[in-house]
């Protein structure tokens, strides 16, 4: 992979010619947290940014959107919000997070929704140093070496800057004059400083093998009732995560009854009604079987499939929970370590 | 207006949630509560073409209320037409019923893996339903006639709790009167005392069973889910296998293509990796009934 480098003083510089290829998104401030919003103002940007309210899903399976429009019993797909876009300081974890969205909606059947979205999309990532609520290098998805566009690496006053794809070797040449292609030996041994730097900030570490196996022998676990007794159900924890991609589909008629649009928008294991049949039946009625899905999911399912966790330690279940269920309690607590929920 | 160049009209879209253009060509009802749809794709060559296994399913999608997903009830030896036999159980349904002869309504599909045919033939069958249940069984059940000579011996059973709510009943008659199957109907009550076939539940048909090479056999069963435990319980005894024990399970969806998540159980999603399950990977997975 090729590798460049950017001096700091000229990231504006070059956050302003990534326009030209579309909208420009990073993250900012919003309240005392951060969330991805439109940079009109490339200064704006938050570098110090570690985690968003919500994660990058947002741009490719958004919150709601439409599907089709219908005029009687004719249907219209919409590519409405589908435009050229450029998310500037996804953190690794995130994606990772992407990645598995890649599996999921891009390889049986396709999701034309997610992949137009995808396609028009630049992807690139910004190195990051830990807090006490990042746990990606237990589920490893603290680095990454593919995923994205251009990949900015921390490294004194400049950045080290990844091309991962043929669409970021364009977006350099939008402003090569700004990158030095001479990387010395000098540069290297910062690159290794700085990754042990990173390696050593983690608070929180878990060996995930066997997973799968502890969980299904904790299938019948107090645990999860307990957990249940606590959980209000609402939801956040789906809303926060990176890779939860459930979704409900609703059609919504004008005021004629003669067209309307049919609507996508996301839905979490969490609710009540997720499992709820017509004629009543409901297959995931008690709380505690909806966690145990939700946890199935991330630490048991995914690995069993893919060889990975669902979960890539972003640590937003952590930050948003309002009653402190989230993957690392519930990490804890299968493994019969003492926890705080 | 809609922008004509933009519709699918019949032929399948690259959209995996375009629906089809289908057409009621008939329908009629079973019982009090059950209707028995037959569509076909706008255009022909479609319809004729439009394959798909027993046991799979396909999503029904009516503009302004919505889609679910539907067993198929007809067999792909009949091509032309797709049936369906659809109990008014809730809003998409509700809906459905008011749909008149000759209405377009929106199918896509199929989905879902269906039964086992390749491992299925050669074998000996034992077909057990109750109620609604015939719907995805009905599908097994006639391709099997249809290809009689490729199967073993065939046994159906078909319970329901009256004579009136028995679903396909004049159907089932005249397969009864076959030779090339032993069938055999039952009904819990019978308020009209006109009943001429077997009285009680489903489970008491299992002595009829004569000559059946149990490691051999595939039994399917769907049904209402009290009837699982003692049907699987019969099949277990006459010494099927678990993995030739087949079900076929409902569960909320909304894309058919594991997506949209509502169908998960561990690792599996009932709508690519069901609907059709053995009763092994009913106990090997847990929550899947």
């Amino acid at each position: 992979m090729k590798a460049l480098k950017l001096k700091k003083e000229d990231l504006y510089a070059y956050l302003e010619s990534l326009k030209s290829y579309g909208e420009l998104w990073g993250p900012v401030p919003r309240g005392e947290r951060y969330v991805y919003a439109r940079l009109t103002n490339v200064r704006e940007v938050a570098l110090q940014a570690l985690r968003t309210i919500l994660p990058p899903k947002k741009f490719f399976v958004p919150p709601r959107f439409n599907m089709f429009r219908y005029s009687e019993d004719r249907y219209t797909e919409v590519f409405d919000d589908v435009k050229p876009r450029v998310l500037f300081g996804l953190h690794p974890c995130d994606i990772h997070g992407l990645m598995i969205l890649d599996e999921l909606f891009l390889e049986r059947f396709p999701d034309p929704y997610y992949r137009k979205r995808r396609e028009a999309t630049a992807i690139i990532g910004l190195s990051c140093i830990p807090d006490d609520k990042c746990m990606a290098r237990s589920t490893n998805t603290h680095a990454v070496e593919g995923g994205f566009d251009l990949a900015f690496n921390e490294l004194g006053d400049e950045y080290l800057v990844w091309v991962g794809s043929s669409l970021g070797d364009d977006l350099v040449r939008l402003n090569l004059d700004l990158f030095n292609e001479e990387i010395d030996a000098q540069d290297l041994q910062k690159y290794l400083e700085w990754r042990r730097k990173r390696d050593s900030r983690y608070k929180l570490n878990f060996d995930l093998t066997g997973m799968p196996d502890i969980m299904e022998l904790s299938w019948d676990s107090d645990l999860w009732q307990e957990l249940a007794d606590k959980c209000l159900a609402c939801g956040a924890c789906s809303m926060v995560c990176p890779t939860c991609n459930c979704y409900n589909i609703r059609d919504v008629s004008d005021l004629s009854l003669e067209s309307g649009v049919r609507e996508r928008h996301w839905d979490s294991c969490m609710n009540k009604e997720y499992a709820l049949v017509a004629g009543g039946h409901n297959f995931r009625e008690a709380r505690a079987e909806r966690l145990k899905l939700y946890y199935t999911h991330k630490l048991k399912a995914f690995i069993t499939e893919y060889g990975k966790p669902s979960c890539v330690g972003c640590g937003r279940c952590i930050d948003t929970c309002p009653v402190n269920i989230n993957v690392a309690e519930v990490i804890r607590a299968l493994k019969g370590q003492e926890v705080k929920v | 207006m809609t922008d004509n160049s933009q519709i699918a009209a019949s032929a399948p879209s690259a959209n995996p949630f375009m629906p089809e253009q289908m057409r009621i060509v008939r329908r009629s009802d079973l019982t009090s509560d059950v209707r028995f749809f037959q569509v076909r794709p706008v255009d022909m060559e479609r319809a004729l073409s439009l394959d798909y296994k027993p046991g799979q399913f396909m999503m029904v999608s009516l503009a302004g209320v919505g889609e679910a997903p539907f067993s198929i009830s007809s067999t792909p030896s009949r091509p032309g037409m797709l049936e369906f036999c659809i109990r008014k159980v809730g809003r998409l349904t509700g809906e459905l019923f008011k749909y008149k002869e000759n209405s377009i309504i929106g199918v896509r599909g199929p989905y879902g893996n269906g039964f086992p045919l390749e491992k299925m033939i050669g074998k000996d069958i034992l077909i057990v339903v109750g109620g609604l249940g015939v719907a995805p069984l009905r599908s097994l059940l006639l391709y099997i006639l249809d290809n009689r000579d490729k199967f073993g011996k065939f046994y159906v059973l078909h319970g329901a709790r009256t004579p009136a709510e028995m679903l396909f009943r004049k159907e089932f008659f005249e397969i009864k009167e076959r030779d090339d199957l032993e069938c055999f109907l039952t009904v819990d009550n019978d308020p009209t005392s006109q009943w001429p076939f077997n009285k009680g539940v489903v489970t008491d048909l299992f002595p009829k069973i004569k000559e059946l090479d149990p490691g051999n056999t595939f039994a399917t069963i769907c049904g209402p889910p009290v009837m699982y435990k003692f049907v699987v319980a019969e099949f277990l005894k006459l010494g099927i296998p678990k993995h030739q024990i087949l079900m076929t399970l409902e569960r909320r969806m909304h894309c058919g293509i594991g997506k949209c998540g509502h169908c998960a159980i561990g690792s599996i999603y009932t709508c690519l990796d069901g609907p059709v399950f053995s009763y092994w990977d009913v106990l090997h997975m847990k929550d899947l009934i």
